[in-house]
């Protein structure tokens, strides 16, 4: 059992055994090869099954929206920036809360550790910041800054930005040339190109809704796209609706996302959907300053304004 | 039962025979993923493939399917009279398909062609559609399909059933429209028959004890329909759902659907579409009352109809073919395995 697990078990547990709350919410080990399940443990015997590893990529905070119950909540850097705009944005209160934050050194993309392999990868496994990884035909010891999730590879905030406790000492932020390079290359592509890359991009798109269902931020009691009456947008396959559903969801999500990489790492047809959010967070950053989920004291990127904002837009 | 024999150097030749009669689906790889897809004229199926994320359920149940339509034109006599949207049934095989994915066909079926109803759609994709199965040597980790009344080399619902022995394919022809599809792509070479079907024999039982995953089955029949709905489970088992349609969608079993009336101008379409119990959509009523309002009932719902209401209903198994697709892709690892051997083995809390 690495550290940070058994630190997790033991602030989980005492939280518990000392009634500070509920419930405490974190993850437990899957039933498959780097599967985690988010779990809450209600109980000290419960607090055992938490673990802590590089696959813990799903947003915990998608999990606190008007719980009612004091929660302890397990958060590394980009869930702690969801508990911020969860409450600026009145879906949970502060003292409702205690956080237990994990500092995070980047989460695990299984998609392109599976493609090191020929056969299904059958047990995974982390010593620090190698993980080692068997299939049926061969074993590998690779190191995990070579497999991470494209959001984590431009994190600029690993370590919990809101929290009561830490699970583990505070680690190096990361120092990053250009955090936006994916999106200036989408951003120079002509119109036409930038239409065909797009087109592509939701080719596959089944409408599971993972993506927004995986997202901390999708939290409307019913998302425009389950409304019947009136119906906003078209339930099957037809390309414009599967873009309108897109677009809508990414501008629901604009000074909002905190580029958590949740929506990504559910999607079952491997949809890089953060192309659309990326470009939110860039123009949110470089026009007003803005970086989602850092201060509880500041209210919504979208819902205030000041004075000195841009206004070059309007002619 | 007759086996043929199938030179892979001939493979191509034979495929390209038979798209002649014949409009050909298979798995390709596209964008790092497979999928199931009509072949155009220099496309082959890929012998190789892993499985595809979505299953092959969508070639005779599309995700979106226009099945009526009609003109609002007044001026035009049989405006705002829905008729059905004519289509091409013409003759088609699916190649590579494997055996568990075959059976879901044959689940789906149970379903769109009964005594009472038969889905038009449904019967006459069905109807023109030949079947040639891939046998699986190399089990995935997510394969549990010999629990599941299926197997590696399973042979219900195929045609034709084709074993990969390297240099060559042997093909177990098992109906005359697998015999006929044999013909047209000029796979003829006979072999023999006795040796063969001892090869095919050994390399089943191979692939088979390669499954590593099962799951049981054998007492959710006479379990207590209410014992397993009120079982205690559900709470904690839904806790991790986030309520997305990824199981239903990627699942080659699930049949729901929801109608739509499209219009753009005058011309209108009734359109059905995938639905998911998942949703909450899927059972809110008009009154605004929702029978599976939370989203623990709707979690319990699908498990309850893929193994226990579907087991009543037809005696014919679970509504699962062990496929793997759900436990690999959900997005929070609900994993079916674990759900069904917890409903096999509940006993209800007789205290009460």
């Amino acid at each position: 059992m690495n550290k940070l697990t058994q630190n997790i078990r033991e602030l989980s547990s005492n939280l518990l055994k000392n009634n500070k709350v509920d419930m405490v919410i974190g993850f437990k080990k899957g039933t498959i090869p780097m599967a985690v399940s988010p779990m809450a443990a209600h109980n000290i015997e419960q607090t055992k099954e938490f673990i802590w590893d590089s696959n813990c990529g799903i947003n915990l905070a998608n999990f606190i929206s008007d719980k009612k119950e004091k929660i302890g909540i397990i958060a590394k850097g980009c869930d702690s920036r969801n508990i911020v705009t969860h409450i600026t944005e009145n879906k949970i209160s502060r003292d409702k809360l205690h956080i237990i934050g994990v500092p995070c050194t980047g989460m695990i993309d299984k998609i392109k550790l599976q493609s090191n392999f020929n056969d299904d990868i059958t047990d995974y496994s982390e010593n620090g910041e190698d993980i080692i990884v068997k299939s049926g035909l061969i074993e590998k010891n690779l190191k995990k800054s070579d497999y991470l999730k494209s959001n984590c590879k431009t994190c600029m905030h690993r370590n919990p930005v809101i929290y009561d406790e830490l699970a583990a000492e505070l680690v190096q932020e990361q120092k990053i040339e250009d955090q936006f390079a994916d999106v200036k290359k989408i951003e120079s592509l002509s119109i036409e190109d930038k239409w065909n890359y797009f087109d592509n991009l939701l080719k596959d798109c089944i409408r599971c809704y993972a993506c927004k269902n995986a997202c901390p931020l999708c939290y409307c009691p019913s998302c425009f796209v389950n409304e019947s009456n009136p119906q906003w947008v078209g339930k099957g396959q037809d390309k414009t609706d599967i873009k309108t559903f897109h677009f809508l969801r990414a501008y629901h999500c604009a000074g909002r996302c905190t580029d958590c990489g949740a929506c990504v790492q559910a999607c079952p047809m491997n949809i890089n959907v953060r192309d659309f959010t990326r470009k939110l967070i860039k123009d949110s950053y470089e026009i007003y300053g803005w970086e989602a989920g850092l201060d509880i004291t500041k209210r919504p990127l979208l819902d205030t304004f000041s004075l000195k904002d841009d206004d070059s837009f309007i002619k | 039962m007759k086996v043929i024999k199938i030179n892979k150097k001939d493979w191509e030749n034979g495929i390209n025979q038979s798209k002649k009669e014949y409009q050909l689906f298979g798995p390709v790889k596209e964008k790092d993923n497979y999928i199931f897809k009509k072949l155009q004229l220099d496309e082959y199926p890929d012998m190789e493939h892993k499985d595809t994320l979505v299953s092959p359920k969508s070639i005779l149940f599309p995700q979106t399917e226009k099945i009526l339509q009609t003109n609002l034109d007044e001026s035009i006599d049989d405006h705002h009279i829905m008729k059905q949207v004519k289509k091409d049934y013409s003759k088609r095989a699916v190649i590579s398909i494997k055996p568990y994915d075959a059976k879901a066909i044959q689940i789906l079926n149970l379903n769109f062609d009964t005594d009472e109803y038969k889905d038009p759609y449904w019967c006459e994709a069905y109807k023109a559609t030949t079947f040639i199965g891939l046998a699986v040597n190399n089990p995935s980790v997510f394969d549990f399909s010999s629990s599941t009344n299926t197997g590696p080399f399973a042979e219900q619902g195929l045609d034709v059933l084709l074993i990969d022995c390297s240099k060559e394919y042997l093909a177990k022809v098992l109906t005359d429209k697998g015999q006929a599809f044999l013909d047209v792509a000029g796979f003829n070479q006979e072999t023999d028959n006795k040796k063969a079907i001892e090869i095919i024999n050994n390399m089943k039982k191979k692939a088979e004890n390669a499954i590593s995953s099962q799951i049981s089955t054998q007492n959710l029949k006479d379990k207590n329909t209410l014992d397993l709905y009120e079982a205690p489970f559900w709470d904690d088992i839904a806790f991790s759902c986030i309520n997305c349609g990824t199981c239903s969608f990627v699942c080659p079993t699930c049949w729901c659907f929801d109608i739509q009336d499209e219009t753009k101008g005058n011309l209108s379409y009734r359109i059905r579409n995938w639905d998911t119990c998942m949703s909450p959509l899927f059972t809110l009523h008009a009154s605004g009352h929702n029978p599976r309002g939370e989203k623990t009932m709707r979690v319990r719902q699908r498990f309850m109809h893929k193994l226990k209401y579907f087991l009543d209903k037809y005696d014919n198994g679970i509504m699962c073919v062990g496929c793997g697709r759900c436990v690999k892709l959900c997005p929070v690892n609900i994993d079916i395995r674990k759900v069904c051997n917890l409903m096999n083995s509940h006993e209800p809390d007789t205290d009460n």
